[in-house]
């Protein structure tokens, strides 16, 4: 346990050490308010609540959870690090965790740091704020998810463009998972419980139970599972690369 | 303390390290020598669990690689090709870093970070970001890190590649000072180093071992030992002395640098220790000649390394 605290640590203190953390959560709540307010139409709505807030979550995310998890293990292969990390006495299991956590409490504090937005429509009327606790919790949840499929995808490379781009085209697959344009793929041959378990991984639709404040336990046990599951992923292929 | 049987790798159709076994104790500085390519930093990744081997077992301390591998490398320091540490970082909160990971507690985890950052002079620089610090201080920073736990086996791919001369001197004093009750295994092509501070070599080529012996018996089996080296002054007649050389008993030929006025008389590999230094002195002392040196050589360790790996092309 200790050893993966100071995995931890050192992870996060490097995103502070760089500008990269800066950069990232400032360009984060910009884009969040400027969705928020511009595009999502905070005001006119005249509803206190932040649907149009959490509505945009999944599409920035798209974009700057892989640029955080790009690094993960990309940049270790880059500079040669891993080879000093994976032969300390930690296990794979203990490395992709601590990286994996760090990451995500990253991506936790820039959330948080939308706190604004919350006073902002506490000051303005009276909102559930039961529901925008359940939506905080189901923004984080997915970007949990996000990081665990830009872990595995940046431990497949060396190159950290490569991962940016491949995490993106499979979060977007999970993003889009039970709609159309990826449904008709395989709605034309595969059978139909395969293409209704396709439809079920939707990251969309299980974010959006959630942030209208309906926590299911499924939609948790849904967020764990693909967690877990990638990161298993990532496990896997580090060592299949250390075998290579 | 170290024990490797048929230690082998492959990359597709290449095997990189070819049925690779030998075994060392504490108390040895191993050096590690051959050519690029030979398959010494595989070797050495596979001793610290970075590679997976194709086959064959390794064991440190009596621990297994495979199926006790943390606590194969808890008794491991390594250092890595290139000296690898976090740009980001500063010596200071690296090393701290690698102190927590390596379960340093206390007063020890005090005391140990203050004497390899004595041992490897860092205090200058340990609130500087690495990224900043020049290749001979990220080379120290690398060591430090691995003998930050006060390792049983140091295992050191190019410890002083990058270092200038003064700083290769003190890395060698401290290998050898840490030598009496460790095993330090150490890859090097610089064959000086081998001689410095090994008390045993290994010369592999095509991930086989060419030659397993002391760095003093690797070297006397050069043509240059015992053959003597004669720097004649200006003026002396080059010719005479040549030929003269050359038909001494001892001497098989007479390597000659006429421009410089030097030759080198080697003798016939069946001679006794010491021969030919008296036949050639005594040469050199009956006919007055006007040199300027006179010197016995003790063989020359990068010739034989050349010979040994000769059909090996890098």
């Amino acid at each position: 346990m200790n050893i993966t605290k100071a995995l931890v640590r050192r992870e996060l203190r490097s995103y502070f050490a760089t500008p990269v953390a800066y950069v990232f959560i400032v360009i984060f709540l910009v884009l969040t308010g400027t969705f928020t307010f511009n595009l999502g139409g905070f005001y006119e709505r005249g509803q206190a609540d932040l649907a149009p807030f959490f509505n945009f979550h999944p599409w920035l995310y798209l974009f700057l959870v892989p640029a955080i998890a790009m690094r993960l293990w990309a940049e270790e292969r880059k500079t040669g690090t891993v080879e000093l990390l994976l032969t300390l006495p930690i296990t794979p299991w203990q490395a992709v965790i601590g990286k994996y956590i760090a990451a995500w409490i990253f991506t936790g504090i820039a959330l948080l740091l939308t706190f604004p937005i919350w006073i902002t429509v506490n000051y303005l009327g009276e909102p559930d704020n039961g529901a925008i606790l359940a939506g905080y919790l189901g923004s984080f949840l997915m970007a949990g998810g996000f990081l665990a499929i830009g872990s595995c995808m940046s431990a497949i490379t060396r190159n950290q463009v490569i991962a940016f781009v491949i995490t993106v085209v499979v979060c977007f697959g999970f993003l889009l998972a039970g709609f159309p344009l990826v449904l008709d793929v395989f709605s034309g041959w595969a059978p139909q419980a395969l293409v209704d378990g396709i439809a079920s991984l939707s990251f969309l639709t299980h974010f959006a139970s959630i942030s209208k404040g309906v926590i299911d336990f499924r939609d948790l046990v849904y967020f764990a599972l693909l967690i877990a599951a990638f990161l298993y992923a990532s496990m896997i292929v580090l060592q299949w690369k250390q075998a290579d | 303390m170290l024990k490797i049987e048929g230690l082998t790798k492959r990359y597709g159709q290449h095997t990189v390290v070819d049925d690779l076994s030998f075994s060392c104790e504490a108390g040895e500085v191993l050096g590690f020598l051959g050519p690029n390519g030979a398959g010494k930093s595989t070797t050495m990744k596979m001793l610290t669990g970075f590679v997976t081997p194709d086959g064959g077992s390794a064991a440190i301390c009596g621990h297994d690689i495979a199926s006790e591998a943390l606590a194969a490398r808890r008794r491991i320091g390594y250092l890595p090709e290139g000296a690898p540490c976090y740009p980001e970082m500063t010596p200071q909160t690296f090393l701290e870093f690698i102190a927590d990971i390596r379960g340093l507690e206390g007063d020890r985890r005090k005391r140990r970070l203050h004497e390899v950052v004595g041992q490897l002079h860092l205090a200058s620089v340990l609130n500087q970001t690495i990224d900043t610090l020049s290749k001979g201080f990220k080379r120290r920073v690398g060591l430090a890190q691995a003998i930050l736990h006060d390792p049983d086996v140091l295992i050191l791919d190019e410890p002083t590649d990058g270092l200038d001369p003064n700083q290769k001197h003190e890395v060698r004093e401290l290998i050898h000072s840490m030598s009496a009750d460790k095993l330090i295994v150490i890859s090097t092509h610089i064959l000086e180093e081998v001689e410095a501070v090994c008390s045993r070599a290994i010369i592999i080529a095509h991930g086989r071992i060419l030659a397993d012996d002391t760095p003093q018996s690797l070297a006397n089996r050069s043509r240059y030992h015992n053959a003597v080296t004669i720097r004649l002054d200006e003026g002396q007649d080059f010719d005479e002395v040549r030929s003269a050389v050359g038909q001494l008993d001892a001497i098989l030929t007479v390597e000659s640098d006429r421009a410089n006025g030097v030759m080198t008389a080697i003798p016939k590999s069946d001679r006794k220790e010491g021969t030919t230094w008296a036949a050639v002195s005594d040469l050199v002392n009956r006919h007055s000649w006007q040199v300027s040196s006179v010197r016995l050589e003790s063989g020359r360790l990068d010739e034989v390394f050349r010979e040994i790996t000769g059909g090996a092309e890098a």
